[in-house]
């Protein structure tokens, strides 16, 4: 494949530059729906929802759990401003799988002051991350 | 003159004075390379948070959000101003903590209704005699994470969206390099539409470093063709509070940062003055040492001539 279907990826969160490089695809969760992005997409800014992010490199692919951010979509450059990113590595699986039956259960024994919104970004979060894993 | 034994204790104390600010100058100089690397890490994402906040809302100039109206109706339906204030928690650093103090009791806030977020205790105690404070956040600012900053801007936004506050603004301590700290009053919510040119914002916003001029023109271009998604109004309710929530983390390690480079200034001066009054006191003890020699030798040479 032709190199020129590259673009720069800059993944930035608070504390540090988590990921720059050239790819040639990269996929993640919006609000609005999952989307992959290639060369030339058209300009866009979307807002991330937690899920997992795949990069694809020229040499393979790399995944990510991604949780909150948003993301600026140019013809050649994605910059996504995380708030929350985690390399599989990083991720404590125990940690994860407990707070997904936290949120589930949350979910199930629905009580009127349960903030349904908080358990299923949770619950969200914790599938992102065990998927992840996997 | 002093006796030799007064002026031998006043040395020794100023000794062990200077070595509790040697020490301190060293530390902070240690906390200063950290808080500095921190500073710098967290640069970048706040450069592109702002300049992507400033092409959105240059795209939507004449859009009525909440968060963009000026607070002026809020006003007068008893809405005050809220203050971030992000001071230290210890002292001896200068005049770290009392310039952000002035900033809000003399700058353009001076004699208004204002309530307080504070960050820090220096700056709590010092306003809290004249202010109101809401809230006190004093533990975050030893280890600023984004998870603090996060907690403490959904609180403001929170009173903001109530109604119970009009505007909000940051005061903490810009950090352009190890020996120059500008106290800088930000202000967060409602977000100014700036009409002059980004460059000019750049310049406006002392928070974000001078690059962005640069960056903000090259991403002109862009400015027109950018889509949303979801709509303009919508990915504004999502976007500002993270950008006040980075303002704030951005705010806090600069201060942290300026914190420790202030009182590294000021430690090394304090001792550099001990240094001073020490020379001078080992001088006073010569003199004083020579003075009481020479008089025993007046009196032993004069009751010798006695005996004689």
């Amino acid at each position: 494949m032709a190199d020129n279907n590259l673009f720069t990826l800059r993944i930035i969160t608070p504390d540090r530059v988590f990921y720059k490089g050239e790819v040639s695809m990269v996929e993640f969760n919006t609000t609005e729906g999952e989307i992959g992005v290639l060369k030339k997409h058209v300009p866009t800014t979307v807002i991330v929802s937690p899920g997992i992010l795949t990069i694809t490199e020229a040499e393979g692919t790399k995944e990510a759990a991604l949780h909150a951010g948003f993301a600026e979509i140019l013809q050649d450059e994605v910059v996504i401003l995380a708030e929350v990113i985690e390399w599989p590595e990083e991720i404590d699986e125990e940690r994860a799988e407990k707070a997904k039956e936290r949120a589930e259960e949350r979910l199930r024994s629905k009580t009127p002051e349960t903030d349904i919104l908080r358990a299923e970004t949770a619950l969200q979060r914790a599938m992102a991350r065990i998927h992840v894993l996997k | 003159m002093a006796s030799m034994r007064d002026i031998k204790r006043r040395k020794s104390s100023i000794q062990s004075t200077q070595q509790i600010t040697k020490a301190m100058k060293l530390v902070s100089t240690v906390k200063l390379q950290r808080a500095r690397q921190n500073a710098e890490k967290s640069d970048d994402y706040f450069r592109c948070m702002y300049s992507t906040v400033q092409s959105i809302l240059a795209r939507t100039r004449n859009l009525n959000h909440r968060f963009l109206q000026s607070g002026e109706k809020d006003r007068d339906a008893g809405g005050k101003k809220a203050v971030i204030v992000i001071t230290s928690n210890r002292g001896l650093a200068g005049g770290y903590n009392s310039n952000v103090v002035k900033l809000i009791t003399q700058g353009e806030l001076a004699n208004q209704d204002l309530c307080i977020y504070a960050i820090g205790k220096k700056g709590k105690d010092a306003l809290g005699k004249s202010y109101e404070i809401k809230a006190d956040y004093s533990d975050v600012i030893e280890e600023p994470v984004y998870a603090d900053a996060m907690a403490i801007s959904k609180e403001v936004l929170d009173a903001f969206a109530a109604g119970e506050i009009s505007e909000i603004y940051l005061a903490y301590t810009a950090f352009k390099n190890t020996v120059v700290h500008v106290p800088t009053l930000l202000k967060l919510l409602p977000v100014e539409v700036n009409e002059s040119s980004p460059a000019d914002n750049t310049e406006q916003e002392g928070s974000i470093r001078q690059e962005t001029s640069a960056n903000q023109e090259a991403s002109g271009e862009d400015k027109a063709l950018m889509n949303f998604e979801p709509e303009d109004e919508e990915a504004l309710d999502l976007i500002i509070p993270k950008y006040v929530t980075s303002l704030i983390y951005g705010g806090m390690v600069e201060s942290v940062a300026s914190e420790n480079g202030a009182r590294m200034q000021a430690m090394d001066s304090a001792t550099s003055n001990a240094e001073e009054m020490i020379s001078s006191l080992t001088l006073l003890y010569n003199r004083a040492r020579q003075g009481s020699i020479t008089q025993e030798l007046t009196e032993i040479i004069a009751g010798a001539n006695a005996i004689s």
